[in-house]
């Protein structure tokens, strides 16, 4: 019966709409992007809870993802083609520059991928050919099919991120079961026994960069979808950071503690953004508040949610 | 040959701001090991403690506060976060990431997310005429301020004991406390020679700007980073070389270049460098 | 015994190195620690100074030996690590002045590695093997010691080298305990009163060291080689 609860979770999901409860549409358009950042979590997550890599680029194949498709879009091209196309220019970006980053260990990988980064929000920024908008972004002013569009088709969106959450989800699922998710645990684990057995962790790092990097452009067309523009921050390395903080808050390595951490966290950000005006001081700045429950969890919960359930189902583990 | 002279001062005067961040950046991670996100902090606290103070006292004075909460902040943020998850690697990336993001929320709401206009003192102001051209005074101070530094903390690593554990320690940690060495007194040590370095940084770089805002952190801390591991990890005159080297392309690129390129080509200096010399430019 | 251990683990990425370890050191001579590549001999020795984390117990002269590895030196036992690490971009001279402990014995110190005297101003970095090797255990021998653990002390050194390092112990072990890892078993006869053998993580065999090597057939059993 436990086996068939996730689909039972995601049977609720979709029905969500339909209860009046959750048909508003702007309680919609936070769900959807609730259910965005749930997978871009998720993706985040195959690096640095089932890998090992702490990358602080990632958004760098996010704002591919929204970037390219909104200037596909633009360019007259179809949604699927647009889409399809900024997919696979996130996946070869991933590709070129985790084949380098990946290089070197540690604290310097993770200082180029922030580099890299940087790089990419400042191209962005710097607006060339007058192609990303610089910091006033781009909106897409043509291309997007009319089912997705407007007030009344928010559940629509709502449905699609759904979709791409679980599609984030099946896809780790697989590789998590499969032969080569055992490799990446051992890479995450003890690099120097996948050498012994023959393996290059190298190999396998890389193709955990791809995927995931893949994967956050998919995310970042349908945030693209659900937002209607880009905006440089897309590529800012406070969003990789966020990131960060919802895969710790849900718990690293897990199955769906992270797009959990993923959903709450954008929950919350939005939220205490709204009662901004009415909470004092540093209360008023949502990542004042978000920020320090991020510390206290590293301290009293390093597993995240995912922990915290384990602890209150079994009171006697310690 | 002004505009190269021009160029070469203010891109040395920038070296100087990424050398005071970079260097006890580059001693925490070669010692403790720890890539601290929250040092933008002590850049902050330095600036906004000088900008804060000097309407009550002389600007002078307000400079040595602000270097004293720089080393204070480093002190706290040691004992209080890192400390306790000793060895604890990627916790204590995770905290100090945590804190950047909690500490600049703070900054906003205590201090507005404008940027505030913060005073010059006579003694940076002005220019002074070299080689043909007119210099900003406050590139000077910049570029002395940080020699004084380099000079400081070179003999403090020369001559002293901790000095001489700070260097062993960089080396091979385990193996100092497999001396009988404690070696928690000098990570304190060094988070707060980083903090105060921060500190001044911020607020030379104030002066140097002529405002502060809770931005200011994060974007000199991301090219300290990358100074720092061009440089080398736990190396000072790594550290020095390699903002010099930074400070003095970003400059002439993105002069003579479009605006922006600099700082690509800087990012690439990093990936090649990675590539053909992964422990930095001062491993031997 | 002026070392005892009681059922030390130690459990590395998931994987058990040693599994419930307990032996004990007299409290003059030297015993070897001895057995094949990978038995767990480093990781023992490692555990015992604190470097690494480990189930069981072990007291040193009566009291519980707990603590971080700088308290554990200030306890009274000295630790020369395998591969000698030195402080490369120090100098002979700032080596030891790091290791220093109360009042060290120079005259102790120089008198048992002459060729260190010179080299004082030398980086450590640039010292042979053999130099570099003296100078792990001057770092250490200059202090007073109760106990000293030494890990591999002529691994890799040419034979006239291992030979002055087994001098140099022979001579401390007439007033310091010695647990003493070695792969040499030359090295062991010259200066092992008794023996541990370690195998997969699990003590083997113990007793005198000359019943061990005596033994050719349990030697080869044991140890995998023939003396």
């Amino acid at each position: 019966m436990r086996r068939f609860l996730p689909l039972l979770v995601l049977a609720v999901l979709v029905l969500l709409p339909y209860s009046a409860l959750f048909n508003a549409p702007g309680t919609l358009n936070l769900l959807a992007l609730c259910a965005v950042f749930a997978g871009l979590a998720a993706g985040y997550d195959l690096l640095f809870g089932r890998t090992g890599l702490l990358s602080f680029g990632h958004a760098l194949y996010f704002a591919v993802g929204v970037y390219g498709c909104a200037m596909l879009l633009n360019a007259g091209l179809s949604l699927l083609l647009s889409a399809l196309l900024a997919v696979v220019a996130g996946v070869v970006v991933a590709a070129v520059l985790g084949a380098v980053a990946l290089r070197v260990d540690g604290i310097a990988f993770s200082m180029v991928t922030l580099a890299f980064a940087q790089v990419g929000a400042i191209v962005v920024a710097r607006d060339p050919g007058g192609l990303t908008g610089g910091e006033e972004g781009l909106t897409v002013s043509s291309g997007i099919p009319s089912f997705l569009v407007g007030v009344a088709q928010t559940v629509n969106l709502y449905w699609l991120a759904l979709a791409y959450l679980t599609v984030v989800l099946v896809v780790l699922h697989r590789i998590s079961r499969s032969p080569a998710g055992r490799v990446l645990a051992a890479v995450r684990d003890d690099p120097r026994r996948v050498s012994v057995l023959g393996l290059s962790p190298y190999r396998f790092k890389v193709l955990s960069f791809v995927v995931s990097g893949g994967l956050a452009a998919l995310g970042g067309v349908v945030y693209l979808m659900i937002v209607g523009g880009a905006s440089p921050h897309v590529a800012s390395s406070d969003l990789t950071l966020t990131l960060l903080v919802m895969v710790v808050l849900g718990g690293p390595g897990t199955r769906f503690g992270p797009a959990i951490g993923g959903a709450l966290f954008t929950f919350l950000d939005y939220k205490l953004t709204g009662y901004a005006d009415r909470l004092p001081g540093p209360l008023s700045q949502p990542l004042f508040v978000l920020g320090v429950l991020f510390i206290l969890a590293v301290y009293f919960f390093p597993g995240g949610l995912a922990q915290l359930r384990t602890r209150m189902r079994l009171p006697g583990r310690a | 040959m002004a505009t190269v002279v021009l160029l070469a001062v203010t891109g040395l005067g920038l070296a100087a701001l990424y050398f005071l961040v970079a260097s006890g950046l580059s001693l925490v991670f070669g010692l403790a090991d720890v890539l601290n996100f929250a040092h933008g902090l002590f850049l902050s606290a330095g600036a906004y403690v000088t900008w804060w103070a000097s309407s009550w006292v002389a600007l002078e004075v307000a400079l040595l506060l602000g270097v004293a909460a720089g080393v204070l902040a480093g002190v706290v943020v040691e004992l209080v976060l890192i400390r306790p998850l000793y060895s604890r690697t990627i916790e204590q990336v995770l905290v100090t990431v945590g804190l950047s993001l909690a500490g600049v929320a703070l900054l906003q709401a205590v201090f507005g997310a404008d940027p505030r206009p913060f005073p010059r003192p006579s003694w940076a102001a002005g220019v002074v005429p070299v080689l043909g051209a007119r210099i900003p005074v406050d590139r000077f101070v910049l570029i002395i301020a940080a020699a004084l530094v380099f000079l400081g903390l070179m003999a403090f690593l020369r001559y002293t004991r901790y000095g001489l554990i700070v260097r062993a320690g960089v080396e091979n940690r385990e193996m100092v406390s497999a001396l009988g060495i404690d070696v928690r007194k000098a990570f304190t040590l060094v988070f707060a020679i980083g903090g105060g370095a921060a500190a001044l940084a911020g607020a030379l770089a104030g002066i140097h700007f002529s405002t502060v805002s809770p931005a200011t952190g994060s974007s000199l801390l991301i090219f300290a980073f990358i100074v720092v591991v061009i440089g080398g990890m736990g190396s000072v005159p790594g550290s020095a070389l390699a903002a010099v080297l930074v400070g003095l392309l970003q400059q002439f690129v993105n002069y003579y270049g479009t605006s922006g390129a600099g700082d690509v080509c800087v990012v690439a200096l990093l990936a090649a460098v990675l590539l053909w010399r992964p422990k930095g430019l001062a491993a031997s | 015994m002026i070392l005892d251990v009681a059922g030390l683990g130690v459990r590395l990425s998931g994987l058990d190195i040693l599994h419930g370890v307990s032996f004990s050191v007299p409290p003059s001579g030297v015993t070897a620690l001895v057995g094949r590549n990978g038995a767990g001999k480093t990781t023992t020795l490692r555990a015992l100074m604190g470097l690494s984390p480990y189930s069981g117990s072990a007291s040193f002269d009566g009291s519980v030996l707990s603590g971080r590895p700088d308290q554990r030196v200030l306890a009274g036992i000295g630790y020369v690590p395998e591969d000698r690490c030195v402080f490369a971009g120090l100098t002979v001279l700032e080596n030891l002045r790091l290791a220093e402990r109360g009042r060290p014995d120079h005259d102790l110190v120089y008198g048992l590695f002459p060729e260190l005297r010179d080299r004082g101003e030398q980086k450590a970095g640039s010292l042979s093997g053999g130099q570099q090797q003296m100078l792990s255990l001057a770092r250490v021998l200059q202090n007073t010691n109760r106990l000293l653990l030494v890990d591999e002390p002529t691994k890799g050194l040419a034979p006239r080298v291992v030979t002055s390092v087994a001098a140099v112990l022979e001579r401390v072990a007439a007033s310091v305990p010695i647990l003493l890892v070695e792969q040499n078993l030359a090295v062991v006869r010259r200066l092992a009163s008794s023996a541990l053998v370690l195998s997969g993580g699990r003590v083997a065999w113990t007793g005198g060291a000359d019943d061990l090597l005596d033994d050719a057939d349990l030697t080869k059993s044991l140890l995998g080689v023939g003396h």
